[in-house]
Parts: structure tokens; C-alpha cells; sequence
């Protein structure tokens, strides 16, 4: 039963990389960037959470807290684009990257001063108490968590295939040109796409702060969220999710089964295999340009 | 305006194009030389941390600038420089056969390394290269009987024909080693950039079908800048080593691998002035904010975090606003003058342009 | 004698076939002209000459050299040069280092000559620059030498990848759709220089073009195809007046 544990405490863990990765793969679908600061994101949601619920600071229902935190983190993207990125049009990959790293760093800056660097606990319902399944005992936020991140990758998935806003996004990130000259408004559309990642950062954080404490460097696994994005490939959604599950269970499993030097180095080896092997990700097709 | 005069192809061809650089640019090296006298050894050290810096930058230039690969793990290349030259040195090598291996060997291994990153584009190589700098931290414990794992290896004083030379004790000697070094890698920066592989360089920088169209081979030729761009890494990463004076598997860490790409940014990726202007930011950021925040906020109160955090501010404007980075602004100021009182505002302007997508429509 | 040598040449995209049985050959010194409809697979064709594509099946011979041995950079080196319909340019560099790049495939100096810049590397680069001065003077490109592409107007563009394709020195000159998006004037001007190229340089010239005006003035044989098969092949005149291209280009009926 050990092995299950280990299992579901994996999924967990990798439902909030997987969650991060989503982010990354809606910025990089939508615009062709990639937001390493997506990390930061998240560990600023957490913060938001913790500012607007613990009883030391706003000590709002967490109920009403975590919903505000998503808007204010989904306004904080839209902002984002709307001050930075958008300035940003036309210009190249690398300075997209270097500047959402800068991002990052200005982040963790600001979240340390307002909220300082020791590692705190989010006072969430979701933290307390064990769920017993057929003899195995399972943390309820292990299981909020894979609920709420089944959840909401559906509801995404729906947003993309259905609604007239979701097909505007994948129109715009396929040729912004064209989406431009179809009246698709492909500023507004991207600045909206920032916003949902923004938003999804948040729960993620929300997630994140329920599993344990957090402080202003948990934006560092970002990182590890970053290779589950490339395991997946970055193209798709369903992908990101499962290259944070993948990457997620292989970390308490090499914990467990490999050396001590080794098992840190597990997701990060995995990473530059896929990307030797299959360097367009597990779940994407290779597409080259075309003359 | 200074209008130059062609009367040969040597003027397009040769180092400095036009008497007027040849006389600044011999001034600065002259400067250089007696710079020593000048100032004190405290800031002889810090001149010289700036060279380091500037040798790396230069390094992740021919990458990054030239072939535009943006490379996030070049810490794990100054780390394979200091530690292969520092056990070499053990082995009983001379300095002067240890340093410039110690550069070819980094350069070989970046190379084959590159191999399987060439087929990554963008973003993808940019995770590759942040993969590498994580697990080489790892992999530097792992290896411990030849790196000293942890506790970190402490290398000798440098000896050249007898004459010593070491960081704390003898500055000067030290500076002029480090001088020495990057006169030597900024002429290989530009004789690449003069010759058929500097043009390879920007060709498949800009257009990879047309490039392979032209019969450039492009994994050949990535590999050739990663292995470039390696070597010179190694070199500085090895100087690093002795001025720091001691080195762990957490000295290089993805940190420096991050300031090093931010640092060419500031400085103004794709020229050589560029690696020194980022360098002189890098090397001076943390002494000027210590001093700003001792006098606004008195001594003794930490901010962690701070050089970072104003590091990433500092970035975060200059892409917005001077994307060509310090050395593109030092252009525009010089066009200013040179064209006083004629220039205006709109000869800046930067062109519109729509996303140039690499993927298949 | 022909120089390029395609024989029963297929290519596939999933199940659509782009290049269906194909067979053409094109002789040393000729202009050699492929027409078509949007779609017909005149581009795929040259993709697959310059390699960039692998045929599902075919033969192609250079100079009685196979084709489908080399990879995409060695084609240039067998003296197949090529542009491209959407200008490829090297945008960030000057048109001077744009045309040396076309020197490319006459590098004779290794890496370690030119990180010291050796005296070998001084003397090559004097004698690419001057092949590409010569260039320079037969497309009247003088004004732009130093000038960066990303500024340049659309139609010197287009001739400075014509340059480019050229400072190679081919034997083969692969021009896709040399004239669209040009003026009248530039037109004209293409039509002469791809007639001088042929007649004083002696390079052979294929190319794709959908302006008859252009492709009627200067080449010697005329390929038309539809639906990546071949549907007359010909002297212009007599491409033109074929009943079965007239009905590929304005529909069943109008013959």
C-alpha cells in the first residue's frame, strides 16, 4: 500500500507542476512566448491567498478569498500584458524569456518585502484532515488537489473547442496576421490569454499553499514545471498535464528506490532525454516551416 | 559624421576599419596597461572582476548574440572551465599549457553537448541548457573524488616562468593576466565575425532554409558556436575560480547562468562592446546598491533579494525601452553629437513588425 | 546534355499526392521554365531538387551525380543554387555580408585559421569579396552594399537574393517565382538579367513563374503542370497553345 501512497502523493504534486505547466502552454500557444516567470505566478497567487485569509492579515472566508485571489491574480496577467508584454510585439523569443525571467526575480523581490521570507502556511480547509480509501489514508489536499486540477483542465479544454473566445485564441496563436485581418482583435485576445494564466497560476498556488508551507522562492519549481511542460511538449494542453503527472510521480519514487545524489537529478535527466529523443515533447507531432 | 574613404576591400577586411578606431581603441588598450598606476589595488580587483565578467559575456555572445541561442546554462560551462583547469593544474601541468586546455576542453565538451540540443529551437534549447545548469550543481557532488564534492577545491597560485602570480597578494599581476585573456578573446570575437563563420554565424541566425540553401550546414555550424562560445567560457570560468579563491559545486549555480544572459541583454546583445558594458553592470550593481541602501536606509538592515529584484527592474526597462541594450543607447548618444544639431527623434524608431513564427501554418 | 535530371519523381503529404510521376530533364545552358496553377506543385518541385523535401520515390541526377545522396547543404556545394518565394534573407545583416554568405560553399579555411586570422583567411576573403563585387556590378546593387535588408524595399530584396544565389558561382540557377510582387520596370529588369545570366555567365536557369509575359521572353522550354503531374512540356508557344493547359488554367469549356 506504500507504493500508493507514494502514487497519489506523486499525482498531487504533479497536478500543481501540471497546473504550472498549463500556464506556460497557454501563454506559449497564444503568443509564442514563454512566460518563465509562470512560476512566480503562482507563488504570488499563494501569497494573495494568504494575505486576503490568515487570520495575521485580512482574515477573509477562504471561501471568498480564493475566488478574489483568482480574479486579482487574473487581472494582475491582463495587466501585465497590457504594460510589458504588449510593448514586447514583434520582438524576438529570447527577449520574451530573458525579460519574464527579470519578471520573476522583480516578483520574488516584492513578495519577500510584503510578505517576508519565512515560510508560512496557508489556513485553508482543503489543509486538514486524511481521506481512507479502501485502507489507504490519503491527504485531503492530496485529493482536492487532483480533483480541482481534473477539473479545471476540462473546463479549459471545453473553453478552447467551444466558445467563440477560445477558438478567437487558437486563431490568433496559429497566425496572428491573418486573426488580425479576420477582426479578431489579437492584442485584446492575448491580453485575455495572460489573464487566464494569471488566473490559473493562482489556483495553482492556492493548491500549492494547501499541500505545505510557501515562501517567496517556491516560484523556483517553476522549473521542475518547465521540464513536465517540455516532457508533455509544448503544444498541448493535455500534454502539460501529463508531463507535471510524469515528473510528479518520478520524483518520491526516485526518492525512494534511487541514491541520494541521484534521485534529485531524476526529472531533469528524464527532461534531456525527451528532449533528445523526442525533442518536440511526449505528446506533440514535429512540425518544421515551410518555404 | 565621419565619412570614411574605401579604397581596398582591406578596409572591410581588417581589424579596425578606419584610422579613428584604430586610435581609440589603442588609447584604451594603452589605458589599460597603465591603469595600475593609477588607481589602487582594491579597485584593480574589481577592474579585474569586471574582465572576467566580460570574458564570459563574450562568451555567451557568440551564442547568444550571434547565433541566437539563447543559452541558460553557461554556469555549468564556467564550472567545467574552473575545474578542469584547477585539476589539471593538480596533475602537474604548467599554467600555460592548463588554462588554454582547460578553454579547448570546455569548448569540446559544449560542442558535444550541442550535438542534441541543435535540433532544439528557441525556447526549447533555453530549457535544455537550464536542465544542464541544475544538474550540473548534482553531478559536481557525484563526482566528488575529482572535484571535492561539497567542500570545494581551492586552486594553486598561478606560475608562469617562475614568476608567481596570485589574486589576494598580487593584484596587479593577476590583472594583467586577466588582460591578457580577454585582449586575447575579444580578437578571436572579432576575427570570427570577419570570416566565413561569423557569416555562417548570422546566416543561420536569420534563416536557417536559406542558410542550409547556401550550403551551410546547420548542426555543424551551431555546434561550432556552442563550442566557441564554450571555450571562452571555460577560460573565464577558470579565472573566476582563482579570484574567488575557492569553489563549490553552489559557486556556479543557475543564478550566474541567468546574470550572464541578462547581463549581454543589458549590455546590448550580437557586439563585443556589449559583453564589457554588461560586465561593468553586473560587477558594479551589487557595490552601488549596497552603498544607496546604506545611506538611505543605514547600515546593518538586510534586504534579501534586493540586487535581483532592482537586477530584473533594470532589464525588465531596457528591453521595453532600449532593446539594443547600453551599447545601442552609446551609439545613438555618439549619432547625436556627430550629427548635431540635425538629429531628430524618428531616425531611432523602431520598425513595427508581426510575430515571424517558425511554425508550420 | 542535360544537366538536372528528374525521373518519375513522387512526393506525398499524408494522402495528398503533391508530385505525381514526374519526369522532366533540363539541358546545360537553357532557361527551363515550370508553370501551373496555384497549388500544382511547382515549389514542392524545387524543395524536392534542393532536397528539403525526400521524395517517396523518383530518381534525381546532377550532372549525372545522384541528387538524393547529398543532404539539403551538400546540393549547394554540387553548384545548385536557389531563392525562395518568400525571400529567405539574412535580415540583420548588411547586403554585402548577404552575398558573401553566398561565397559560403568556396570556404577553403578551418576554424583554427580563422580564430587567428590567419594570412590564408586575408587573401580568401579578398577574393570572395571581389567575386561578389562582380555581382554587385551586374545587378547595379552599388547603393544598398553597406545598407541593412530589414530596411530595404521589396524589390531589391528580391535582387539581392538573386545576388545571393549567384556570388555561389552555380551551374544551376533555381529561381522561385523571380518576378512576383515586382513592378513592371523590375520585371523588365529580372527578364534581362536572367538573359544575361544565361548567355554571359552560362549558368543553366529552371525557374517557376506565373507571369507568361516574363516566362515566354526568356526561356527556352516550358513545363506545365497540374495537379503535380505533367501536362505539356514544350516551347512557350507551343505550352500556350496547348488545349490541355488552357483548360487547367480557365476552366473546362473555355478551349
Amino acid at each position: 500500500m506504500d507504493g500508493v501512497q507514494l502514487l497519489v502523493s506523486g499525482l498531487a504534486n504533479g497536478c500543481v507542476y501540471g497546473l504550472i505547466a498549463l500556464g506556460f502552454v497557454l501563454i506559449y500557444k497564444a503568443t509564442e512566448a514563454v512566460n518563465f516567470a509562470q512560476g512566480d505566478f503562482m507563488m504570488l497567487g499563494a501569497f494573495v491567498t494568504l494575505g486576503l485569509t490568515n487570520a495575521e492579515y485580512l482574515h477573509l472566508p477562504f471561501w471568498i478569498a480564493a475566488p478574489l485571489a483568482i480574479l486579482i491574480m487574473a487581472f494582475f496577467g491582463y495587466l501585465l500584458d497590457l504594460l510589458i508584454l504588449r510593448h514586447l510585439f514583434g520582438q524576438s523569443q529570447t527577449a520574451v524569456v530573458i525579460l519574464t525571467i527579470a519578471l520573476g526575480f522583480v516578483i520574488r523581490f516584492v513578495a519577500g518585502v510584503i510578505w517576508g521570507h519565512e515560510p508560512q502556511t496557508l489556513e485553508s480547509p482543503l489543509a486538514f484532515g486524511d481521506v481512507s480509501l479502501g485502507g489507504v489514508v490519503l491527504g485531503m489536499a492530496d485529493v482536492a488537489v487532483i480533483v480541482v486540477t481534473v477539473l479545471l483542465t476540462w473546463s479549459l479544454y471545453q473553453f478552447f473547442q467551444r466558445t467563440k473566445l477560445g477558438l478567437a485564441m487558437q486563431a490568433a496563436s496559429q497566425n496572428q496576421m491573418a486573426a488580425y485581418f479576420m477582426g479578431i482583435p489579437v492584442k485584446r485576445v492575448q491580453g485575455l490569454i495572460w489573464g487566464l494564466s494569471g488566473a490559473t497560476a493562482a489556483v495553482a498556488g492556492i493548491l500549492f499553499a494547501s499541500k505545505g508551507a510557501i515562501d517567496p522562492n517556491a516560484g523556483l519549481l517553476g522549473i521542475k514545471a518547465f521540464a513536465a511542460a517540455v516532457i508533455g511538449g509544448f503544444g498541448s494542453l493535455p500534454g502539460a498535464l501529463a508531463g507535471g503527472l510524469i515528473v510528479g510521480v518520478i520524483e518520491p519514487f526516485a526518492a525512494r528506490y534511487l541514491a541520494a545524489g541521484y534521485s534529485q537529478i531524476a526529472p531533469y535527466a528524464l527532461l534531456l532525454a525527451v528532449l533528445v529523443f523526442r525533442p518536440h515533447g511526449l505528446f506533440s507531432q514535429v512540425r518544421t516551416k515551410k518555404v | 559624421m565621419r565619412i570614411q574613404f574605401k579604397t581596398s576591400y582591406d578596409h572591410d577586411i581588417r581589424l579596425f576599419p578606419d584610422r579613428h578606431s584604430l586610435i581609440v581603441y589603442g588609447a584604451l588598450i594603452l589605458l589599460a596597461l597603465v591603469l595600475p598606476f593609477l588607481i589602487n589595488e582594491f579597485y584593480i580587483g574589481e577592474v579585474t572582476n569586471v574582465l572576467i565578467w566580460a570574458i564570459a559575456g563574450l562568451g555567451l555572445m557568440l551564442l547568444t548574440g550571434q547565433t541566437g541561442q539563447a543559452s541558460l546554462g553557461h554556469a555549468a560551462f564556467l564550472a567545467i572551465g574552473c575545474y578542469t583547469n584547477t585539476i589539471l593544474i593538480e596533475q602537474g601541468l604548467p599554467f600555460l599549457l592548463a588554462f588554454p586546455l582547460a578553454g579547448v576542453i570546455t569548448g569540446v565538451v559544449g560542442a558535444i553537448i550541442a550535438i542534441p540540443a541543435l535540433r532544439l529551437h528557441g525556447i526549447y534549447l533555453a530549457i535544455a541548457t537550464i536542465a544542464l545548469s541544475i544538474l550540473a550543481d548534482d553531478i559536481i557532488v557525484l563526482l566528488e573524488p575529482w572535484t571535492g564534492g561539497v567542500s570545494g577545491k581551492f586552486p594553486d597560485v598561478i606560475r608562469v616562468f617562475g614568476m608567481e602570480i596570485e589574486r589576494w597578494t598580487m593584484p596587479v599581476r593577476f590583472y594583467y593576466l586577466v588582460l591578457a585573456v580577454a585582449v586575447m578573446c575579444t580578437l578571436f570575437y572579432r576575427n570570427i565575425l570577419r570570416s566565413p563563420l561569423g557569416r555562417a554565424f548570422d546566416a543561420v541566425r536569420d534563416s536557417e532554409v536559406s542558410a542550409t540553401a547556401m550550403g551551410v550546414h546547420i548542426a555543424r555550424t551551431k555546434a561550432t558556436a556552442f563550442g566557441l562560445s564554450c571555450m571562452i567560457t571555460g577560460w573565464a570560468g577558470a579565472l573566476m575560480g582563482y579570484y574567488a579563491g575557492a569553489f563549490n559545486n553552489e559557486t556556479f549555480s543557475l543564478v550566474i547562468s541567468i546574470t550572464l544572459l541578462m547581463m549581454i541583454v543589458i549590455g546590448g546583445l550580437g557586439s563585443i562592446h556589449g559583453a564589457f558594458f554588461g560586465a561593468v553592470v553586473v560587477a558594479f550593481l551589487p557595490q552601488g546598491l549596497s552603498i544607496l541602501k546604506d545611506s538611505v536606509l543605514g547600515s546593518g538592515v538586510a534586504i534579501p533579494g534586493l540586487e535581483t529584484g532592482v537586477f530584473g527592474m533594470i532589464l525588465i526597462l531596457f528591453i521595453l525601452f532600449e532593446p539594443m541594450g547600453l551599447y545601442g543607447r552609446w551609439l545613438k548618444i555618439r549619432i547625436w553629437f556627430e550629427l548635431f544639431p540635425f538629429a531628430r527623434k524618428d531616425m531611432f524608431r523602431r520598425q513595427k513588425s508581426y510575430l515571424k513564427t517558425e511554425r508550420l501554418r | 546534355m542535360s544537366l538536372l535530371k528528374v525521373e518519375n519523381a513522387t512526393l506525398k503529404f499524408g494522402g495528398v499526392v503533391a508530385v505525381n510521376d514526374l519526369s522532366f530533364s533540363v539541358n546545360e545552358g537553357e532557361v527551363y521554365a515550370i508553370v501551373g496553377p496555384n497549388g500544382a506543385g511547382k515549389s514542392t518541385v524545387f524543395n524536392l531538387v534542393s532536397r528539403f523535401y525526400q521524395p517517396y520515390a523518383g530518381r534525381f541526377s546532377f550532372d549525372g551525380q545522384d541528387l538524393l545522396s547529398c543532404k539539403p547543404d551538400e546540393v549547394a556545394d554540387l553548384g545548385i543554387a536557389r531563392t525562395f518565394q518568400n525571400i529567405e534573407l539574412f535580415d540583420h545583416a548588411t547586403v554585402l555580408q548577404n552575398l558573401l554568405v553566398g561565397r559560403h560553399r568556396h570556404r577553403r579555411t578551418t576554424l583554427i585559421e580563422e580564430l587567428f586570422f590567419a594570412p590564408r583567411v586575408r587573401q580568401e576573403e579578398r577574393h570572395h569579396r571581389a567575386a561578389v563585387e562582380e555581382v554587385i556590378d551586374f545587378l547595379d546593387l552599388q547603393p544598398y552594399r553597406d545598407k541593412m535588408i530589414a530596411g530595404l524595399p521589396y524589390g531589391v530584396r528580391k535582387v539581392v537574393e538573386l545576388g545571393r544565389a549567384l556570388a555561389s558561382g552555380p551551374r544551376l540557377l533555381l529561381l522561385d517565382e523571380p518576378a512576383s510582387g515586382l513592378s513592371v520596370e523590375e520585371t523588365q529588369d529580372m527578364r534581362w538579367w536572367i538573359d544575361d545570366i544565361r548567355k554571359q555567365m552560362g549558368i543553366t536557369v529552371l525557374m517557376v513563374e506565373h507571369d507568361m509575359g516574363l516566362v515566354s521572353g526568356v526561356s527556352d522550354r516550358v513545363l506545365a503542370l497540374a495537379d503535380g503531374a505533367k501536362l505539356a512540356e514544350g516551347t512557350p508557344a507551343e505550352v500556350q497553345s496547348d488545349p490541355a493547359v488552357i483548360e487547367a488554367y480557365l476552366g473546362a469549356g473555355a478551349a
